[in-house]
Formats: C-alpha cells, structure tokens, sequence
C-alpha cells in the first residue's frame, strides 16, 4: 500500500509537469487547429534557459534562496520562450493560417528539427548535470515526499487556477474560446484574431517554460534532445485528454505521469513508454475523441 | 513628369524607413532569441562542472545579420516580389505548348538515372564513384522509394501516418533476423519482408481507422515508437540498441557474390580488379528497379478502382461510403500498400548496411519522408522525386563542403549543421510553397484530353 | 392523379421508424411506402426529420427503432437497418446524393463517374491483383464503364466538361453530377436530398428533365426531398408530408396540396395566417368563424400571443416517450387539428367536411 501511494505520487509528479505542456498542445490545437510539433521543443528551450539563468545566478551571486532562484529562472525562461514561440507562429505558422492543413504540420516538425539542432550546435551535445537545487524529502507514515515533488504540484496547481481564471473569466479567455469556435466570425464581431492567436503561443510557451523549469530542478539534468520524449508523452496526454480540452489535457497529463510510475513499478520500466502509447491507442478505440473531448459529429 | 519623380522618390523614403524600423524591431527580437542560447554556452570544466563561456561576438554577428537580412527583405526583395505578382497578374494566361524537353521528362529522367553510375565510374574512376553511388544515388532513392511508398497512404488515400518508419523497420529487421538466423537469400526475403510489413499495415491499421484527423496522426505516431521501443528492449531477439551486424549482402541471383573472399566473388567470376564499387553500383541498381517498382505499381493501382476509390477516400469519405465503396477495406489496402513498399525499402536497407538498429527507425525519419511527401506535391511522383533529391541531396552536400573550414576556421564542422539546416529549409519550402513543388493532380482517365486538375480543387483528407 | 393501373408492390417499405438523439425525437414512428417506378416525394419544413429518414434509409444513421424493406426487382428483399452503410448502395442497390454536394472535386468529372462503379470494376480485376499484371478482362470493364459515365454525363449535359475538375462546375451542374454519379452504381431506387435547392429556374427545369428522364428510360424510382413545391408538383406521384418527425400527409400531389394541414406545416404559417389559409382552401366554417368572436367557453383562449409558441424548444425531450411531443402551438398541423376537434365539439358547423383535403 505505501509502495502504492509511493508511485501515486511520483505520477502525480510527471503528471504535473506533461500536464503543462500538454495545455500548450491543445491550446494551440483548439485554436488554429494544428498539431504544434515544435512544442516539446519549447520546452526544451524553456529548460535550457532556466539552465543558464541558473548557472548566471550562481556566477554572479554567491548563493541565491532557492525560492528565489527558482522564481527567477521560472520568469526569465518564461519571457524567452514565449518569445520563441512568438516568433516560430510569426514566422513559420501564420503564413500559412487558412492553406493546406498538412503544411502547417510540416513547417512545425522543420521548426522542431531546427529547434533542437540549433541547441545541439550552439550548446553542445552533452548532458548538462547541474547541483540539486533542493533535496529535502520528508517521511510521511513511511513515504517519503521531497521538496521538489511538492513545489512541482503546488506551482502546477496554481498555475492551474490562473490560467482557467484567464481562459474563463477575462476578456482575453473569451476571445480565445470565441476564435476556436468560429475564428471568421469572432474577426467580424471585432476580435483581433492575430493577436489572439499570438497570445494563446506566449501562454502555451510560458507554461512549457515553467515545465522546463521544474523539469531541470527535479531531474538536474537536461539536453538537447529532450524536447522530443515529454513532447510526444505530453501530445500523447493531450489527445488522451481530448484534444482542444484544457480540463482533458491536465487529466490526460496525470494519467500517463500514473501509468508510466505504476507499470515502471510493478512491471518492467523497459516497457513504460509502450504501456503509455497502447494505453493511448486503447482508449482511443473505445473513445475516438479522448476523455473528455467533444464528440466529432459526422453530418451527412 | 516631375510630381511623378518626387512621388516615387517619396515612396522609396517611406520605403527605406520602414525597412530600418523593421530592421531593428528584427534585430531587437534576435538579440532576445539569442542572448541567452547563443551568447552563452554551457561547458564543463575539468571537475565536470558546468560553467559559462561567453560568446558576444557570435551574438552580435547573428543579431547583425538578422537585421540584415530583414532590411534587404523589406526594402528590395518585398517590392520586387509584389511588382512581379502584379505583373503575372496583370499578364494573360498564354498556354504555352510544352516543349519536347518537358513532354519527355520523365523518360528522360529515367535514363538519366540508369546511366548516373556509369557517368560517375568515368568521370571520377571506379574508387572515386563509390562516395557518388553510394552517398547520393543510393541514399536518395531510398528515400525515394519511401516517400512514395507513404504517398499511397497520405498523398492518395489522405491518411496521416506518422509512424511510416516503423514499416521500415519491420521490413529491415525481418531481413537481418531471417537472413542471419537462417542464411536465406535476399530475393526471397525481400517479398517476405514486405508481406511482412503489409501485415503489421493491416494490424495496425484494422484498429485506428475508426479514428479520422489527428487521432489517426497521434495512434501512428504512438505505433511507430512502439515497434522501435520493442526492437530496443526485446533484446533476446533483436539484440536491443547494439542492434545486429553482419547482415548477409545480396548475392547477383547466386550467380556471383559481393565477398572478397568467396569463390563466387564478383572480380573472380569475371575477372576483374576488385572493389568496393561493384556492391555499391549494384546496390544503386537494385534501389533503382524496386524504385520504379513502387512508381509503377503506384501508377498503375491510381487507373485501378482501388486507386481510384483511394483518391475518392481523400476527397469525400462520406460520398464514398454513399457509392457502396468498402472505406474500411479500402482504407487497409491503402495502408497494407504503402507498408508493403516501406517492408521493401526496409529489407534493402539492412542489406546494404549489413547492420540494423534501432537509432535508424525514430521518428525523424518518419518525419522526413512526411515532409518529402508533402513539399513534393502530395500524389505526384515527379514532384516527391524533387523534393528528395533537394532535401536529401541538400543535406549530403553539406558534408562535402568541407572549403567551409577555411572560412569559418578548422573546429567548423558542416555536418553538425545538416539538420539544422534541414530543419530551416522544411519550413522555408513549406511557407513559399505550400502545395509542394507540383500541386497539380494527373487525372487518371480522360474522353477527350488529359488536362491537369489544379490544386485548389483536390482536398488532402481528414485521416 | 388517380391509380387506375393495378400499383405493383412498393420499392420501399418504411414502416414505424423511430431516431432518437439522445432524448430528442427527430423521427417519431413513421411509416409510409415508396412505389416501384414512381418519384415520390418527401416534403415538410425545416427540422421536420426528411434528411433524417433519408440517412436512416441509406444507412448513415441506425434507426432506434422500425423496419426500412426494400424490395428489389428480382425479387430479394433487403432490411436496410441491418445492413452496413456500403452494402445498401451495393447490393440493395439504393443510391443517394446529398443536401450539401458530396463530390469528389479534385477529381475530373469521368473520375467521379468511374469511382461510382468501383465494385462492378473491382470484381472485373479480380480484386486488383489480375488488372495488376494485365490478366483478364479488366480491359474490357473499364471500357465499357467509361462508356456508362458517357452515357450518364450525356444525359446530364456535362460531356463537354467530363475532363474537367467536379469542384470547377457551376452549382447546377454539380447537382447533375451527383445524380449522374448515383445513377452510375445502377440503383433501383435513388434518393435525392433537395436536388433543386439553389438553382435557378433554368437549372430547375433541366434538373426536372433529368428526372423524369431516369424515371422514364431505366425504371429507377425515386425518392426525393424537396422544398420547391414547383418541383414536387411537377415531377412528384406521390408525396409524403412530414412535420416534426411526424406523417401529417400522404397521397398524390393534388390532394396533398389542398389538405389544410400541410399547407398550414409546410408554409409554417402564423396564427392569423391560418385562418386565411383556411379561407383560401374555402373552409366554409373558417369563413363563419372569421367574424365571430373567438369562444370563450370551449377550449384555451385562441389569440395569437398565446399560440405563437417559442420557437426554441419546439421539440420535447423524452426518454420514455417514443411519440413525438411537440410544443404547444408549434406544429401548426396540429393546431388545425385541434381546431377542427374544437369545432366539431362545439357544433359551430353541422356540415360534412366535404372541402377538406384528402389527406386524411
């Protein structure tokens, strides 16, 4: 039972983190539509940042708080990556807003691509170890909980809080939920669909960075390739949720966090990737539209 | 006359103060962009811990070019490109016969192919031709053959698969285990490996083809990374990552071998030098014929109901369904298809590298032979030809540029740019031409005249 | 219209079909006949269920309850709920088009006719293996395929375009080419959903040449659902008139036309109108009535405010119900019902309904 609870919350854990940058995946996806492949890579542009602001802070000043350390990685890597991202959708994206559904998808796995090698040439191809930030852990009835499990789920959660207070209750939320309904009509009633859209990038970018954040404090490690396995884990999570779902993207986050813990922990940790892909690939049979996705209604 | 002059003049003012405002807006974004992942590098030092190296001058450079760059867009090659879209717009459309060169393309590009090998041996000599054969020829086709082998299932029947590699590697892996294992020939494994292939087409495809979109993308996506993960683990079979070596090469129908050391070798049955150079062009031969292979069948199934029920698929599922057209069958033998030319390609490539692992089945490769499909004109074998010898070709010569060196100093490696640039060129292709490079549809029966159907109308699926 | 000549036994038999969305009811125990060899229509306004009916008989929706038979010429019959959606089209041999066109626009139109004939021409190559390698008669199928999509595209007036995209047609001749498309699967009954909808009358009158040309020369019946009462009219034997999920008429054009009911449903007429409507038709009571005060004493108050039902809501949602519940005041057929039954009840008219419609 405490081995249980034990993997309940190192998958509460990963959750956390694919849930995050699930949230970009199926913003982006609600809004224009399109699979944003680059995403993962986001994220690790997000990380990469958090990783150098570390190291300046350490370089600069002697020694940070942690607290303030982590705020200030989070804040920097946030502005940056929402920049990448700004510019990716700028650049390679909007060009293409209303042509061929399959060229946007291209021009997003070059932008993954590029992303990835631009860090590989610029940063190096090795791992880059940095000191545990935090390492407290507590020992709670015979689980033991560490700091940064615990700073991941409640930064995760607040997070949470403020981005469905965003989607739901501003201006700005509504004309997102407006542009995903009908983006022609909302652009008639007067919504600067642009911006919109550009808006919706920054968010989804400031959350993967976040994620890339606590990624790196609670791995301690990160390179450049890591875009691509929580990407996919987290499109995955994403498309499980119900696409275009932000509620179905943070369930579908927490279920793959819960079954990649609990199949490494009581089956083989070889298989953990292939237990997440063939549970996607069954509930999708059995839910063609995810959890908690709206049924796509086929008219005649 | 003069107002004339002065208005322009005025223009061109505007003009040019627009391009050094968005110059700097450019070059303001870049130094952002970069400040961090450029201006600094990570580095361990010799107690392996990490520290910074500053790069500002890098930096600089890259913000100054941006700027650049978007000055000389804004100012000269904006203008340029609307004046000349004015004046095609302006111009009427001349129906130009096309000329003998165009009509025989193809044919021409064929024979083209057929005599690249000997052009090469005479023009650089048998050892010289090996890096040519092997390195360009062999490598494009492969992926040649792949891309055409996916057209069947995204550019005919419009279902994204984002998994293709994992045909590939069924393929590749039924050849290395079978051949090694057992010492069977490769002209007997080479059917079995598609059929193979086609197998785990219609296995994956029988259950996910309920799903339409994006879905589709994903549980592809999810495939592909399973069978690659299951090479890696299932390491009693497959030898996990280390993968498998000394994959048995192809023989010349048992007639003679590529084998040093048999009696049956190349050199000895004809007497000649040995080589290298003979695998390799015959290598470039054999990819050659299962190439035309693919392009063959593929333009013969298009003038077939099943090809044509593929084509109707992308366009109107539901349509189809109302003309009694099976969607399921005909969506698996879309799938079964495509697979069957990935089970090919895949058993081809084990034998010329006589070594497979998994690194050669991740998702990048699913993701290049998608983006030949797609910038090539989804459907049009010419165009996905072009687009592989462009992207592919493209990046090979990067390893040749090795002059590079002498500009950018001796730690400059081109190959570490290779997929950087690639990555860049995907996008820039796609943003310029969204179509691909021939977005036009080959009608596959005519009354009265072959007329080509234009982009505009064909649709590119839902699946 | 009368039926003198003996009717033989109908196409196509619906009998107490039910589709429920959840809980709405969008077709209400429904049953009704198509004749073998005639155009019948299916009329009714909007959200009466026509297009639901059609995707119930052409498998595109399972009925949640009732029994579609479809009888063919030689004798097999076929239970359309039962079979999956491409079966009914290839061996029932019941072919549709489509309210909004369905074609295949980035084919040429000659493309669109050929993929109509898969199955006859995958059988010709032995399931593609044999036309593969160039065995057997597959030659010779495609030939004689391409000659019925001339044939086809000739009747529809689209041979000089056959080489063209489906997509670069002009509206009306892309409701030709539907139907010349459906016609080349050889259906025994073809079911087309608002072939006229936004022609012009030039295009209208070609489309009703058309028709009744396939009526006349291959023995397809048809079952069509239309709005323009010009077409059904014109073209129609036999009409069936649905409101709200529900027959509310059934018979020849003419006596359809003049039954009060469906004038009031299908013209979706006003409270006042209907009494007009009523005059029109020449119902003497109706014509009584119009100067009198409205009865206080028998049934709810009939002014127009409280009769003009909300428009949303129209439809109740019921689980347990199969009938079809409609909001007071909303189908206007019912309201004449009513009013007849009140009528009646009241004794205001001793005469016998002799006007009336027939559709009763």
């Amino acid at each position: 039972m405490q081995y249980f609870v034990q993997q309940l919350i190192n998958g509460l854990t990963l959750g956390s983190i694919y849930g995050l940058i699930a949230i970009g995946y199926t913003m982006v996806y609600g809004i224009i539509g399109m699979i944003n492949f680059a995403h993962g890579d986001i994220f690790m542009i997000g990380a990469f940042t958090a990783l150098i602001v570390f190291l300046i802070l350490g370089a600069v000043f002697y020694s940070v708080p942690v607290v303030i350390a982590l705020l200030v990685m989070m804040i920097v890597a946030m502005l940056l990556t929402s920049l990448y991202n700004w510019t990716i959708e700028k650049v390679a994206y909007r060009p293409l807003r209303g042509s061929f559904r399959l060229a946007p998808l291209i021009t997003a796995i070059g932008m993954s691509i590029a992303l990835s090698n631009f860090v590989q040439v610029t940063q190096g191809p090795r791992n880059k170890p940095i000191p545990p930030m935090v390492s407290q852990v507590y020992n709670i009835g015979g689980i033991s909980v560490s700091l940064k499990q615990i700073i991941i789920v409640i930064v995760t959660v607040s997070l949470l809080a403020i981005f469905w207070y965003v989607v739901n209750r501003t201006s700005l939320g509504r004309a997102q939920r407006a542009c995903e309904q009908d983006r022609k009509m909302a652009a008639l009633l007067g919504i600067d669909v642009d911006r919109t859209i550009s808006i919706t990038f920054i968010m989804g970018a400031a959350l993967a960075a976040v994620a890339g954040t606590l990624f790196l404090m609670y791995y301690g490690v990160v390179v450049f390739s890591d875009g691509f396995v929580p990407g996919v884990k987290a499109f995955t999570a994403a498309v499980l949720g119900g696409i275009g779902s932000i509620p179905g993207a943070v369930v579908g986050g927490l279920m793959i966090g819960f079954i990649e813990s609990m199949w490494s922990a009581y089956f083989s940790i070889d298989y953990k990737d292939v237990a997440a892909f063939s549970i996607l690939a069954i509930v999708l049979i059995f839910l063609p539209s995810g959890i908690l996705g709206r049924p796509e209604v086929e008219k005649v | 006359m003069a107002e004339a002059v002065s208005t322009e003049r005025v223009a061109a003012n505007t003009n040019y103060a627009t391009a050094i405002r968005e110059a700097l807006f450019a070059g303001a974004i870049s130094f952002g962009l970069f400040v961090l992942l450029v201006g600094l590098k990570t580095d361990q030092n010799i107690r392996n811990e990490l520290i910074l190296v500053q790069r500002w001058g890098v930096l600089a450079i890259l913000v100054l070019l941006t700027m650049a760059g978007r000055f000389a867009y804004v100012a000269y090659l904006q203008p340029t490109l609307a004046a000349r879209a004015a004046a095609r717009a302006k111009a009427p459309a001349v129906a130009v016969e096309p000329s003998a060169l165009r009509k025989n393309w193809t044919k021409l590009a064929v024979l083209g192919l057929f005599l690249y090998p000997v052009v090469i041996v005479a023009l650089v000599g048998l050892q010289g031709s090996l890096k040519w054969v092997d390195n360009f020829g062999i490598q494009i086709l492969i992926y040649v053959m792949l891309a055409w082998g996916l057209n069947i299932v995204v550019g005919l029947a419009g279902l994204l698969d984002l998994g293709y590699v994992a045909f590939y590697a069924v393929g590749a892996y039924s050849y290395a285990l079978l051949a090694s294992e057992f010492g069977w020939s490769f002209w007997i494994l080479l059917p079995a490996a598609g059929m193979m292939a086609a197998f785990w087409g219609v296995i994956l495809g029988f259950p996910v083809l309920r799903l339409r979109g994006d879905y589709l993308a994903i549980v592809t996506l999810a495939f592909g990374e399973i069978i690659r993960l299951v090479i890696i683990n299932w390491r009693e079979v497959t030898n996990g990552s280390a993968g498998i070596s000394g994959i048995p090469k192809v023989t010349f129908f048992g007639i003679f071998n590529f084998d040093v050391s048999s009696p049956h070798y190349i050199g000895k049955v004809l007497g000649i030098a040995t080589s290298g150079a003979y695998y390799k062009i015959f290598l470039y031969y054999l990819i050659l014929l299962l190439a035309m292979l693919t392009a063959f069948v593929t333009i013969r199934l298009r003038r077939m109901p099943v090809g044509r029920a593929w084509e109707a698929l992308r366009e109107d599922e539901i349509a189809c369904r109302s003309l009694g057209i099976n969607t399921t069958t005909t969506k698996l033998t879309a799938f079964a298809t495509g697979a069957m030319f990935g089970g090919f390609a895949g058993s081809f490539f084990a034998a010329r590298q006589g070594f497979v692992s998994p690194e050669s089945f991740v998702f990048l490769e699913s993701a290049i032979i998608l983006a030949i499909v797609v910038l090539g004109g989804m459907g049009s074998l010419a165009g996905i030809a072009v687009a592989a010898v462009v992207m592919i070709g493209g990046t090979e010569i990067l390893r040749e540029m090795q002059f590079l060196k002498a500009v950018f100093g001796d730690g400059f490696t081109p190959e570490l740019y290779r997929m950087l640039l690639f990555g860049l060129a995907m996008v820039i292709v796609m943003v310029w031409k969204p179509r691909g490079f021939v977005g036009s549809r080959e009608p596959t029966a005519f009354l009265h005249e072959r007329k080509a159907v234009s982009a505009s109308f064909t649709k590119e699926g839902h699946g | 219209m009368e039926y003198t000549v003996p009717m033989p036994d109908p196409i196509l038999k619906v009998e107490h079909l039910s589709m429920k969305f959840g809980g709405l009811v969008a077709i209400g125990d429904l049953s009704f006949e198509a004749r073998r060899g005639d155009i019948t229509a299916l009329i009714g306004p909007n959200g009466a269920g026509k297009t639901t009916v059609f995707n119930c008989i052409t498998g595109f929706y399972k009925p949640t309850e009732g029994m579609i038979t479809m009888a063919r010429r030689d004798g097999s019959a076929y239970l359309l709920e039962r079979l999956p959606g491409h079966e009914i089209t290839a061996r029932a041999r019941v072919a549709r088009t489509f309210q909004n066109i369905r074609l295949f626009s980035g084919m040429t139109l000659l493309e669109n006719l050929l993929v109509a004939q898969h199955n006859k021409l995958m059988k010709a190559s032995g399931y593609t293996i044999l036309g593969l390698v160039g065995i057997g008669g597959y030659r010779r199928a495609s030939a004689e395929a391409i000659d019925l999509a001339k044939f086809w595209l000739e009747k529809a007036d689209l041979i000089d375009r056959a080489d063209d995209p489906a997509g670069d047609l002009p509206y009306g001749a892309q409701r030709r080419l539907e139907i010349a498309r459906a016609m080349c699967t050889g259906p025994e009954l073809l079911c087309l959903d608002e072939p006229a909808a936004g022609l012009n009358p030039r295009e209208s009158h070609a489309l009703n040449a058309l028709l009744n040309d396939i009526k006349d020369h291959t023995g397809t019946s048809i079952l069509l659902i239309e709005h323009d009462m010009s077409v059904v009219m014109e073209i129609s034997d036999h009409v069936v008139v649905l409101e709200y999920g529900r027959k509310i008429s059934d018979g020849d054009p003419t006596s359809v036309k003049s039954d009060p009911k469906v004038i009031a449903a299908y013209l979706g007429v006003e409270d006042e109108e209907i009494v007009e409507v009523l005059t029109e038709v020449g119902d003497d009571r109706v014509i009584e009535e119009l100067d009198a005060e409205p009865d206080r004493d028998h049934g709810p108050p009939d002014s127009a405010s409280m009769l003009a039902g909300p428009v949303t809501d129209t439809i109740a949602h019921s689980d347990d119900e199969e009938r079809v519940s409609v909001m007071r005041g909303a189908s206007k057929a019912e309201r004449i019902e009513e009013r007849e039954a009140r009528d009646r009840a009241a004794g205001i008219s001793g005469q016998p309904d002799d006007k009336r419609g027939g559709g009763e």
